[in-house]
């Protein structure tokens, strides 16, 4: 496929960004996402409700639920989404939600699974986006069908197997990121906790690069080692802390999107704490 | 002394001044490369846990891995700005509720070990410090959350509490006593926590000049001691000698050997007090002939930011007394236990309830700026009954106020009733807990509010503390009706109990409360419930209830009714606290908080580490 030329100045900005900032993979800034905007050359993702989309949207957005996507995520579907909504292989792809970035991070895990690397976060949520006053729309985007290979790429993903496998084996961590106490309760034996609400801040969805290096460093993890994360039940919180670890450096990292809920489910072990009443020191 | 004359609306100044750059960075980088160097095996386990109580992280319960860690603010004093930065630390790295103690520190739970450091870099943004809050160290200064506002008070003690916190942190005389030590400043003789602490002050003027009346060698605690009166007056400029010379004697003489008998009012008590009272008023010569100027010169009483406490005082307001019950409204039932007047005409200081001092980061966050908008000095105070005091607020506020608490939740009545009761953290995180202390106190808090015992007036000056061991952080000791946590077998099965003990008081006439008998976890709140009922036939007149309580354990007789002395009392209660056959209602055997057969699991405590 050729690029256009507006597609071609985009890669540009991109590389240079690149060289700038290791966070360029995973997260495009606002200011970045408004000019790709004006040059027509990015596919923006709404992953919130499709109701919420139909009242106010970032500028040009197409509304791909995370709902939607979990309701049948083979990767023959996914494609089919992509392609239902104009984005062809090298079209860059910018997802938001307005929580903290976790429902756009397994979507965009999502296609990034299914082949479409040129995936990243928006750094902010759309309540802040709009909250800047940045561009904004109710009309619903329609785009013209377009083509879409399927190359699943099964270096991002994880299942129960590989997190058996894992466990105990030097240079494979296993990231749990749900809260402080879900962790203590239960998780999988030998788990390392990096709760999901380390990795952002009130303006932007995940921190610095060299912060998220420094917790990770704290943690003895090495961008060389071979990470899986995994959360509660869909992979969205652990989506988050796969987008974080990529940007601290992690090289291999995988996602067990069917998570805690599955691995409870299918009966394997897990690790519980029940000699602390921590749960009792949680205001209401 | 002179004294800075400031605007008084000049929110911003004090809030930057008043309790700053009490944290170092470069102890941040040390803990965090230290963290790294015990996983690593390279700094043992004794050499680490040494460091990391000296810089205030707690091994939490039974679980090495996470910390407890206890932000020290000195005389209780914490900007909006700090508050903010709690939350934010306590969001990322802890539970996301933080957790105010009974001596004025904040504390952030199961903190797992390799974010400690970065917590403290959070503190130290916003000036605050962990360091010497825990371990055998002079822990956080206290100051009575009524300095600078109260009616009976002769002086702010607040620049003099925090210039001796500032004294002592980090000075070589107390990296390594043979125990902790506590210092607690009182505004009054009525408030603060002078006679249970190895140095209480109460400000006190002789000739017009500012001193202290000092009291040494109390303590709550497994064995617990009323402090004594060291001199008549201790004039102010002999007030860091003073502590210098406590400081160093007890470094000396203290038992390093047994620990469970190092604190210094061990020492007192084995050595008598007069002779003890002696060697300090010696030690004290010899601190005033030999200190270096140096070391002088880190004593700075600072009154910046206080000129708003200097205001003309009004004459003494009544409180806020007009009568109200459970079906009155809402705000003005708040206003009735939340909120007192100051000395200041004109202005109030309100009581932000909290459920046993736990307090979420959204609930922070509004808070911070809740204080913001209506304290005059625009900060508050956190107080050893686990909540927060605002201060200076004026009466067309208050409405507002109480509005802006009840959207986060935070508009409960009866802080300073019977109803707020105090725990420690108890089996949530402690590892010398027997008993869910903790959620015990919120048990008894929710189920008071809602039977209205907030608006009754003749419970008001009583008080309910309880602990999860012996070992008082709870305070149960100086509180009207106190529990301690335990384990008893009963009906041939291990049970969460506590010892109940009547008639504890805090301030200058501070007591020590007496034993009467052991109550099961599950009957602690009927127990109460059915004293009330007791003491309300039996009291005479209007007697409140801590008056009557008081009656009883001098065993003076009354003509009116039954119950004379303790152990009338026991018996009467004795059918309350009786349990049901353990097959019948196993329940009634666990602990709150569990679904489990109780079990009294406890670890080493590193109090004393």
């Amino acid at each position: 496929m050729k690029y256009t030329s507006k597609e071609k100045k985009t890669k540009s900005i991109l590389s240079r960004n690149d060289r700038l900032n290791h966070s360029q993979d995973v997260i495009t800034s606002a200011d970045m996402l408004r000019t790709l905007i004006r040059k027509n050359s990015v596919r923006v993702v709404d992953v919130r409700k499709e109701d919420e989309y139909k009242k106010e949207h970032i500028k040009t957005a197409v509304s791909i639920p995370l709902a939607k996507v979990l309701d049948n995520d083979s990767p023959e579907r996914i494609v089919q989404l992509l392609e239902q909504n104009g984005i062809s292989d090298k079209i860059p792809v910018v997802v938001y939600d307005d929580t903290f970035g976790a429902l756009a991070a397994r979507v965009a895990w999502t296609f990034q699974y299914v082949g479409h690397s040129n995936t990243s976060l928006l750094e902010t949520t759309f309540a802040k986006w709009k909250s800047y006053g940045f561009e904004t729309e109710k009309k619903v985007n329609v785009f013209p069908h377009a083509e879409h290979s399927l190359r699943v790429n099964n270096e991002i993903f994880a299942n129960y197997n590989e997190v058996e496998k894992a466990k105990g084996e030097q240079n494979k961590i296993l990231i749990d990121s749900r809260e402080r106490l879900n962790f203590l309760s239960e998780h999988i034996p030998g788990a390392t906790n990096l709760p999901y609400t380390m990795l952002g801040t009130a303006d932007s969805i995940l921190r610095e690069p060299q912060e998220i290096k420094r917790f990770m460093e704290n943690r003895g993890i090495s961008t060389n080692d071979e990470v899986i994360t995994y959360c509660g039940s869909v992979g969205t919180l652990s989506g988050l802390a796969y987008y974080a670890l990529r940007m601290g450096g992690v090289k291999k990292i995988r996602l067990y999107s069917r998570s805690f809920k599955e691995w409870k489910k299918l009966g394997k072990p897990i690790e519980e704490f029940k000699d602390a009443n921590f749960w009792d020191l949680s205001a209401e | 002394m002179k004294r800075e004359v400031l605007n008084y609306t000049d929110k911003k100044h004090y809030s930057l001044k008043s309790n700053s750059r009490w944290g170092k960075e470069e102890e941040t980088e040390i803990f965090g490369q230290n963290v790294k160097l015990f996983r690593k095996g390279k700094m043992s386990e004794d050499d680490f846990r040494r460091f990391r109580l000296q810089h205030g992280a707690y091994g939490s319960r039974l679980q090495q891995n996470y910390s407890m860690i206890r932000i020290k603010i000195p005389s209780g004093d914490i900007t909006p700005e700090q508050l903010e930065k709690i939350a934010s630390m306590s969001e990322a790295f802890s539970i996301g509720s933080a957790h105010v103690s009974t001596r004025q520190n904040i504390q952030l739970h199961w903190v797992q070990l390799e974010d400690v450091s970065e917590v403290m870099r959070g503190l130290v943004e916003v000036g605050l410090t962990t360091r010497e809050a825990c371990g055998n160290t002079i822990r956080n200064v206290m100051c009575s959350h009524f300095a600078g506002v109260c009616p009976y008070e002769e002086f702010d003690s607040t620049p003099y509490a925090k210039a001796i916190a500032r004294f002592f942190l980090r000075n070589p005389v107390c990296q390594n006593l043979p125990r902790k030590f506590k210092i607690n400043f009182a505004c009054c003789s009525n408030h603060g926590l002078v006679r249970i602490a190895d140095i209480g002050l109460i400000p006190i003027k002789k000739d017009e000049t500012n001193g202290f009346k000092i009291y040494l060698g109390g303590g709550l605690g497994a064995a617990s001691f009323i402090g004594h009166q060291l001199e008549e007056f201790t004039p102010e400029d002999r007030v860091v000698s003073t502590c210098m010379a406590v400081v160093r004697l007890f470094d000396r003489l203290g038992n390093r050997e047994n620990m469970a008998r190092n604190r210094m009012r061990y020492l007192v008590n084995e050595m008598g007090w007069e002779k003890f009272q002696k060697l300090v008023i010696k030690e004290r010569s010899s601190v005033e002939m030999t200190i270096s100027l140096e070391t002088l010169n880190r004593y700075k009483v600072d009154f910046e930011g206080t000129s708003i406490r200097q205001l003309s005082n009004g004459k003494k307001l009544p409180l806020i007394n007009e009568k109200v019950d459970i079906n009155s409204d809402p705000y003005k039932r708040w206003i009735h236990s939340n909120v007192v007047p100051q000395k200041q005409n004109g202005y109030f200081v309100v009581f932000v309830t909290l459920g046993a001092g736990d307090i979420t980061s959204n609930q922070l966050r509004s808070l911070a700026k809740t204080i913001q908008n209506y304290s005059g000095e625009g900060c508050a105070r956190n107080t050893p009954n686990q909540n927060f005091a605002v201060r200076f607020v004026k009466a067309m506020d208050l409405p507002e106020f109480y509005n802006d608490l009840a959207k986060i939740g935070l508009a409960n009545p009866g802080a300073l009733t019977m109803s707020s009761a105090v725990g420690c953290s108890g089996t949530t995180s402690c590892n010398l807990a027997i008993t869910n202390s903790h959620r015990l106190a919120k048990e008894i808090q929710s189920k008071f509010i809602e039977l209205g015992l907030d608006t009754e007036d003749d419970l008001r000056d009583s008080t309910i503390k309880i602990s999860g061991c012996p070992n008082s952080c709870g305070q149960h000791e100086i509180a009207t009706i106190g529990f301690y946590g335990g384990a008893s077998r009963i009906e041939g099965t291990m049970t969460p109990t506590y010892t109940m003990m009547f008639g504890g008081r805090d301030g200058e006439e501070g007591m020590l409360g007496r034993t009467v008998m052991r109550v099961p976890a599950k009957r602690v709140i009927s127990t109460i419930i059915k004293i009330i009922e007791i003491y309300r036939q039996e009291r005479i007149a209007d007697e409140s209830l801590t008056k009557w309580i008081g009656k009883l354990i001098n065993g003076e007789v009354n003509d009116k009714g039954e119950i004379n002395n303790l152990d009338d009392i026991k018996r009467a209660l004795m059918q309350t606290i009786s349990l049901p056959n353990p097959n019948d209602d196993p329940e009634s055997y666990m602990d709150y908080g569990n679904d489990i057969k109780f079990s009294a699991k406890t670890a080493k405590g590193e109090c004393a580490a």
